[in-house]
């Protein structure tokens, strides 16, 4: 009885089946535009540590491009770069409205972002087994995908699990161009109606998802940490 | 097995030029284990480095096991580099992988098939003696069973040559030695050639067949360990050798007792090869009117026969003295007076 009333109280007015299909265009556009950004942080941090200086591909101008564009999407704030992208979008997408629209600006904004923390993570890596396997005759294929990405890989998946979070929060300012989503339904529900159940639901959902994908993030980087 | 002619290998630093290797020529025959000493920044390391090729040399040619390294295609060279195993100080392992798959590394680096890495990587567990542990990961073993692995691995290929570099320096006495005999064994029993690196002489003196001591780029001496620990010339070398054959505290125990009334006439023999079991001392009471104490002695094993010192303080007559001094001469043990009564 008590608890009806508290979560009356609390929850009031809420549209539970809004809220749901806001919670999964919220995931949809966050873990389509996370494996996306897996793909492309991942080479471009590559990119970014083999060319660098006495790397198996150093090659200066290569680098100074590559830093040059992560550097640039990095720091634009997403909120602007998605309105810069509304063209580019278009044609992509063919539309402005609805999650897939999101996608674009997301993975753009998000990848640069995990670029780096690729970078920082191959950086780590001990110089010694690089030689070490140079010495055994490997191939500089051979190099990336047995040595670089698999000693790093406890730190790429911690990488990418900040960067997951942040994509949830960037998914809240891609519903301001009509993306939906969570932080859709908390502005214009919400905020613009002045429902205050609404914002606070959609929140506590956000908080969930943020949770779940921190817990999932630091038992995989556990298992696969061997040091 | 290897050859090196007129190597160089010079470093552009902020400082200017660095000649880390200058102008060295170097044989090193099949089967033999052979040791470069030298203090760091000797430029031994970049030494061994370009053996196979790490360093590309600035000038000069490189020759190991028929092929001239300094010549061929990158692609040659990997399959070159197969040939040449290599050892590390920090051991190298991939902390990501078990000692099975670290082991089976270069095997899946030259495309072997997965049941013929299964058995090769069986066998070398157990050359290296880590049966049972192939499944641990390199965290979990010490510093010998790290080093262990990181020699399976090297010989996962089959290669002619074995580079170590400063194979021993990380690992506690106890291990050095057990690793030491390791690579003994391997070089008995595969004829393995075994290039070192070491700033420990203790190393050379229990494994190597012939030396080089290096300083400031250059190979100042070399030759048959024993040779080098009997007639060190430079005086390089003779820091190294007294290393292994005077302690320090033979040194403290001597300067102490020289100061001392009464000492005598103090020498030093040095004893190579055979001359170690002879009765020298018996002989000498026996034909001379002398005293004789002995004041520190020691043998140390080399893979060419042993080699010993001795410190003894004799008294007597000044013109026994002498005859005593010639006759240890005629015995073919070499003396030193280092102290005068």
């Amino acid at each position: 009885m008590l608890n009806t009333i508290l979560a009356s109280a609390v929850f009031g007015d809420v549209n539970w089946a809004n809220m749901w299909e806001a919670t999964v265009e919220t995931l949809y556009m966050s873990l389509v535009a996370l494996i996306f950004t897996f793909f492309f942080g991942i080479i471009l941090g590559l990119l970014l540590y083999l060319t660098d200086k006495k790397q198996i591909w150093e090659n200066k101008a290569a680098h100074f491009i590559i830093g040059a564009y992560v550097n640039i999407f990095r720091s634009i704030p997403f909120i602007i770069l998605i309105v810069l992208l509304v063209p580019f979008t278009r044609t992509l997408v063919g539309t402005m409205l609805g999650p897939s629209a999101a996608l674009p600006a997301l993975i753009i904004g998000a990848a640069p972002f995990y670029a780096r923390m690729v970078e920082i993570a191959l950086r780590e890596i001990d110089k010694g087994v690089i030689e070490a396997s140079k010495a055994m005759g490997a191939s500089n294929g051979q190099i990336i995908s047995k040595v670089l990405l698999p000693e790093s890989m406890p730190a790429l998946v911690s990488g990418i699990t900040v960067t997951a979070i942040a994509l949830v929060s960037y998914t809240a300012m891609a519903g301001v161009i009509g993306a939906g989503g969570l932080g859709d339904l908390a502005f214009r529900d919400g905020f613009q109606r002045n429902n205050p159940e609404i914002t606070f639901t959609a929140t506590v959902i956000v908080l969930i998802i943020v949770f779940i994908l921190q817990f999932i993030g630091d038992m995989v980087t556990n298992r696969l940490d061997k040091r | 097995m290897i050859t090196l002619s007129k190597i160089a290998k010079v470093f552009n630093t902020k400082d200017g030029e660095v000649k880390a290797v200058d102008n060295i020529d170097l044989t090193i025959d099949k089967g033999e284990i052979f040791g470069v000493i030298g203090y760091s920044g000797a430029g031994k390391s970049t030494l061994i480095r370009l053996l196979n090729m790490l360093e590309a040399p600035t000038s000069g040619t490189v020759e190991v096991a028929g092929k001239s390294m300094h010549t061929l295609s990158r692609q040659k060279l990997r399959a070159a580099r197969q040939e040449i195993g290599m050892i590390f100080q920090h051991f190298n392992l991939l902390w990501s992988r078990t000692v099975a798959e670290n082991i089976a590394f270069p095997l899946e680096i030259k495309g072997v098939s997965k049941t013929e890495q299964k058995e090769r990587v069986n066998e070398l567990i157990k050359l290296v003696g880590l049966e049972g542990r192939g499944g641990s990961y390199p965290s979990q073993l010490s510093g010998g069973q790290k080093q262990r692995v990181g020699i399976a691995r090297a010989l996962a290929n089959n290669p002619q040559v074995l580079l170590c570099d400063e194979a021993t320096s990380a690992l506690d006495p106890k291990t050095t030695d057990s690793i030491l005999d390791l690579l003994v064994d391997i070089n008995k029993k595969l004829g393995l050639t075994i290039v070192l690196i070491t700033h420990e002489m203790h190393v050379i003196r229990k494994i190597c067949h012939r030396v080089a001591v290096m300083e400031s780029g250059k190979i100042v001496e070399q030759g048959d360990v024993l040779d080098i620990f009997r007639r060190p010339k430079q005086e390089m070398t003779k820091e190294f050798v007294k290393q292994v054959t005077e302690p320090e505290e033979t040194e403290e125990a001597l300067k102490h007792l020289l100061d001392k009334e009464g000492i005598g006439h103090v020498l030093q023999l040095t004893f190579v090869g055979g001359d170690t079991q002879r009765p020298l001392i018996t002989d000498i009471v026996r034909k001379f009117d002398v005293n004789i104490s002995i004041l520190q002695g020691k043998i140390s094993q080399t893979q060419h026969g042993s080699y010993g010192s001795l410190f003894i303080s004799l008294s007597g007559e000044e013109k026994l003295i002498t005859d005593v001094v010639d006759y240890i001469k005629s015995q073919q043990v070499e003396v030193e007076v280092i102290h005068s009564a």
